[in-house]
């Protein structure tokens, strides 16, 4: 009986302790009719086989030289992580429900709070949430709520938002009576035009987000946008790649008084790419609004006898409490991801996260410039980028991705579902794990791909 | 059971209602409330400005284990807030009635008489 | 002692530190941080160190008894997290899943069809990220239901009194109203009292079977008759399929939506908190609003479903394909299971619920359910010693820490007076359930001859009870350097 350590004799003596002949006779509350026979399922297998299973359905993924971005990164993740963070005593622990017997993961969600808040330069963090995607539309519906002076309920979305946060936030502020308006970008740029904003000067709108960097890799007049927020009574949602903020503006000190809300995918800071999670979400905003934020979140304290100490705090905001009225029904954070982040960014420091950030940002230079060397490949825009950027050829992206995944690697990501106005455009994006000579292996398939072609 | 001032109206869901001369009614919560909710750890205030109807939740009172909605005892004009409850929320601990929570200029100040007096409120709280 | 304590300018973890490449970054000077993060400047040993010795001031199913009501705290097998861990799985990007990630995607496929057989479900989508999504897709693929046959008056949500907070919730967030149905002295939902409440405007009712209360509702079939014929739904919550597991399935009880908690009943890690993932299953009805992505085969490869094929979908509800990770964990268990492992899962902890329940009956607490059956977790009250004592289940509870078990859920259900949810699961053995006994029997004797030794406790921890209202006055929830 896999991972039931019941003897023959343990069952007996409790069985009889019970009074019952049998453990069926446990069930006898349910009306027989209910009961389902034996299920179609494959049969049971043990460790060593199903070991086996696993390592050869492993094998089926073929491993690819990744270029893509997209939301998902590939980044350096040092051995020390896991070999922490997998420890039993994170892995196999629950929400710090009991803070006496929970001030481990208590203060490394503490310690957490305290590196997000610092690093997008914003007062607070709660202590994380599913992911990007669901980050951004938990901060959407947090603006409403704590903008009190609109009542328009219009929230600004840029296009130059991941067309898959955009969907995720639709589906979640969907059944709320939201008006999402997209903003269009400037075709040139690659970026919002602040002028595009004009004619909403003057409107009531709730909130407007701000990506950077945005879904084309291209940074956001992050300053203007804010400053355009602040004037009109809207609160300015950040969407922050939390690696990128090591080199970047920080939202905290965007435009006048920075942005009111900080969100975003934490994927970057030490959680590998998975097929597309587990990862986590963040969120920081200011002091004054903590009361509206969702999620956990855990403050310092002290106990009895004066000793600081940790625990879960102003958790009236939360389901548990507030049942139908809460700032949402999230009930777990991701708190394993959260552990691992924290000490990815202990393990990097602010040094070794700037210099991660910056060596990404010069790979994609690099890149760039190699790719547009080669004949009939063009840079889609022109607005300054980070670690990603768009390119367009004279083949179809479909076939180039083809042909760059016959020769070992994944080339990117194609924007024409999303962006048909864009034609054959590919986002790629080079993190500080490849190497020179990977990027140059990059360019000399494209090149030999479109001679061929 | 708790104090209960007899010159205030009192709501069966625990707001105390005081009508002033200038035909604003100051509104908080009893000292029944308080003991009930415990430590009380922090206030959300309308915005000045805000119509209500009488019923209407417009401020929450939140413990460390509990969040409370307040409503209105009157319809009318929120014209004025407690801020200094967002400092020392501990104040409605300390004496509720002196740590008001907001005050609502009133459309029909004859709603005050649906409310409890003293006696009555007493009576209908020992029964819950 | 704080990671940031630790910390010294200029140490570094030298190891993880690229070399300086001196070249500045082609980003205008405006778009550039000017001020340096607050982050710690600590060798790697300094970090690891600090984040071991950390954990070991954690209680966890890895060390220690943890009996906590309503989580299914069982134990996270090893071998879950090494298989879901292998490279192949691990360095897949997200959006080469259906190019470069056919192992990862046979594995979810089986995963989703496995979970239909288990729960009697049509179809399953795993793309939620934990179990409060999952509600919350529940919902709104009612909505979108209704909302197709122009059904637009049915906009309350019924949910039981004695229900999991996160129902309610995921009700309004989804739109709904929310209408609280009240339970019987049997912990049943009450049929009368749900008779009154159905009707046109009934869109349909939030259940856990067994419910949070620890027992099975005979009357299943009769609520899914009543809410059936007002012309709701039913939705049922996974919480505590752990009690049922290969015994009764949720879509033969009547159910046409449900959501699962892979991290309790299919044993992935709950991680402090997190990673969860909480597949949704539908029947027929259902079946073209699920979230996206679903996994489909065609001959010999698998895909993801779009849009375009599923256009009433309700739409996606996280970035890319759900939490693919711990979905591969619950993938393992299940194989290791079979159907036979999966029936037992539920047969064990039934067993040592009641067992438990009976041992603590007899060393003299108060089952707030006497004359009902223990599902695979069960409810005592301490109300008696509440009154004559004053000792509360939350000052019990912390007491029990002192001993070295995790305590249950106290105060969950609402409706029940001082009492601690207690949930032993089928991985635990007789005589740890046993020792469990004796503890609860010791601290009941120190209750009645030395309540204060209770009431202050804990005394064995790294910290004793936190002052949780200076922490809501004056919230620190960020370190600031001096």
């Amino acid at each position: 009986m896999p991972f039931i350590p019941h003897t023959e004799a343990d069952i007996r003596e409790m069985l009889a302790a019970l009074g019952v002949p049998s453990t069926e006779t446990l069930f006898d509350e349910i009306p027989a009719e209910l009961c389902c026979g034996a299920l179609d399922l494959p049969p049971a297998l043990k460790e060593m086989e199903v070991t086996r299973l696993m390592r050869a359905r492993a094998g089926q993924n073929r491993p690819l030289l990744c270029f893509a971005g997209a939301g998902a990164y590939e980044h350096h993740i040092p051995a020390a992580v896991w070999a922490v963070t997998s420890r039993g005593e994170y892995y196999s622990a629950y929400t710090p429900y009991q803070a006496e017997a929970s001030q481990g993961t208590l203060q490394v969600l503490y310690e957490y709070q305290s590196m997000m808040a610092s690093l997008t330069a914003m007062d607070v963090s709660n202590a994380s949430l599913y992911d990007g995607a669901t980050s951004l539309a938990e901060a959407v519906l947090m603006a409403v709520r704590t903008n009190r002076k609109s009542h328009s309920r219009r929230i600004l979305m840029p296009k130059t938002v991941h067309p898959f946060y955009r969907r995720v936030v639709r589906t979640i502020v969907g059944s709320q009576a939201l008006e999402l308006i997209e903003l269009p970008y400037d075709v040139e740029t690659g970026r919002v035009d602040p002028a595009s904003l004009e004619i909403h000067s003057g409107t009531d709108i709730a909130a407007l987000v701000i990506p950077q960097i945005n879904f084309f890799g291209v940074l956001e007049a992050v300053d203007e946008l804010t400053v355009w927020a602040a004037a009109n009574g809207a609160i300015a949602i950040a969407l922050v790649n939390p690696m990128a903020l090591a080199l970047l503006k920080p939202p905290g000190e965007w435009g006048q008084e920075g942005a009111d809300i900080a969100c975003g995918d934490g994927q970057p800071l030490g959680i590998p790419l998975s097929g597309g999670g587990p990862y986590f979400g963040f969120m920081c905003c200011r002091k004054a609004h903590v009361h509206q934020l969702p999620g956990r979140l855990v403050g310092r304290t002290v106990d009895m006898d004066g000793k600081p100490g940790f625990t879960l705090t102003l958790q009236a905001r939360e389901q548990h409490i507030r049942r139908g009225r809460a700032t949402s029904n999230i009930c777990t954070n991701q708190g394993l991801m959260v552990t691992a982040a924290t000490i990815y960014m202990a393990l990097l420091g602010p040094e070794g996260l700037r210099r991660v950030a910056l060596q990404s940002h010069q790979n994609t230079l690099s890149l760039m410039s190699s790719l547009t060397a080669v004949d009939s490949v063009e840079r889609v825009f022109s607005g300054p980028f980070f670690h990603e950027a768009v390119f367009r050829t004279r083949r179809p992206a479909r076939e180039i991705m083809d042909g760059l995944a016959e020769r070992g690697i994944l080339g990117g990501h194609e924007l024409a579902r999303d962006y048909p106005e864009l034609g054959e455009a590919i986002l790629v994006c080079v993190t500080e794990t490849r190497t020179q000579e990977d990027i140059e292996s990059y360019a000399r398939q494209i090149a030999s791909l479109l001679s061929h072609g | 059971m708790s104090r209960l001032p007899d010159d205030l109206k009192y709501a069966k869901t625990h707001e105390w209602a005081k009508p002033e001369e200038s035909g604003n009614v100051r509104v908080g919560i009893s000292d029944y409330a308080q003991e009930q909710l415990g430590d009380v750890v922090y206030v959300e205030l309308p915005e000045v400005g805000r119509r209500v109807k009488a019923g209407e939740a417009c401020a929450v009172v939140e413990s460390v284990k509990a969040a409370s909605d307040i409503y209105s005892p009157v319809s009318g004009e929120i014209v004025e807030v407690n801020g200094s409850l967002s400092d020392a929320p501990e104040a409605i601990n300390q004496d509720s009635y002196a740590a008001w929570l907001f005050c609502v200029k009133a459309d029909d100040l004859s709603e005050l008489n649906t409310l409890l007096d003293a006696e009555a409120y007493k009576a209908d709280a020992e029964a819950d | 002692m704080l990671i940031f304590d630790r910390s010294r300018r200029g140490r570094a973890a030298h190891a993880q530190l690229l070399p300086e490449s001196g070249e500045s970054p082609a980003i205008p000077d405006y778009l550039l941080r000017k001020t340096r993060p607050a982050l710690p400047e600590v060798s790697e040993l300094d970090a690891v160190r600090h984040y071991t010795r950390l954990s070991q001031q954690n209680y966890s199913i890895d060390t220690q008894f943890y009996p906590l009501g309503s989580c299914t705290m069982k134990y996270n097998p090893k071998v879950c997290h090494d298989l879901a861990s292998l490279p192949g799985f691990l360095n897949t990007h997200p959006l080469g899943l259906e190019r470069t990630g056919q192992g990862t995607l046979a594995g979810l496929y089986e995963l989703q069809e496995m979970l239909a057989e288990i729960t009697g479900m049509a179809g399953v989508s795993l793309a939620c990220a934990a179990g409060a999504q999952g509600e919350f897709a529940g919902v709104a693929m009612i909505r979108a239901y209704h909302r197709l046959r122009d059904d637009l008056a049915r906009t309350e949500m019924l949910v039981p009194d004695a229900a999991h907070g996160t129902n309610p919730a995921s009700a309004s967030m989804g739109g709904f109203r929310v209408r609280e149905v009240a339970t019987d002295a049997d912990g049943n939902v009450d049929l009368t009292a749900l008779e009154l409440a159905v009707g046109p405007q009934t869109a349909g009712i939030m259940l856990t079977n067994p419910s949070t209360l620890g027992v099975f509702d005979q009357h299943i079939r009769a609520i899914a008759d009543i809410v059936h014929r007002a012309g709701g739904l039913l939705y049922y919550d996974g919480a505590n399929l752990n009690a049922i597991a290969g015994k009764v399935r949720p879509g033969d009880m009547g159910f046409d939506v449900i959501h699962l908690n892979l991290h309790k009943t299919f044993s992935t890690p709950h991680g402090g908190g997190g990673p969860g993932a909480g597949p949704v299953g539908v029947g027929d009805k259902l079946l073209p609003f699920l979230p996206l992505p679903v996994i489909v085969k065609d001959g010999s490869r698998y895909r993801m479903l779009t849009e375009t094929e599923r256009p009433h979908s309700i739409g996606h509800l996280v970035t890319f394909a759900g939490n693919v990770g711990v979905l591969l964990r619950a993938y393992v268990y299940i194989r290791m299971l079979g159907h036979e492992g999966l029936e037992r899962v539920a047969e064990f902890s039934t067993l040592n619920a009641n067992y438990l329940l009976k041992k603590l009956v007899e060393a003299g607490f108060e089952p707030a359910f006497p004359q009902r059956r223990a599902a695979h977790e069960f409810i005592i009250t301490l109300k008696r010693l509440a009154k004559e004592h004053h000792v509360t289940a939350l000052d019990f509870a912390k007491r029990l820490l002192d001993y070295g078990v995790h305590a249950p859920t106290v105060y969950f259900p609402l409706l029940i007076p001082e009492c601690f949810l207690i949930e032993p699961t089928e991985t635990e053995s007789k005589e740890a359930l046993d020792a469990f006994v004796r503890i609860m029997a010791e601290i009941l004797k120190e209750a009645e001859t030395d309540p204060d030794r209770l009431k202050s406790a804990p005394h064995s921890l790294p910290v004793r009870r936190l002052d949780e209202v200076r922490a809501a006055r004056h919230p620190d929830l960020a370190y600031k350097s001096e």
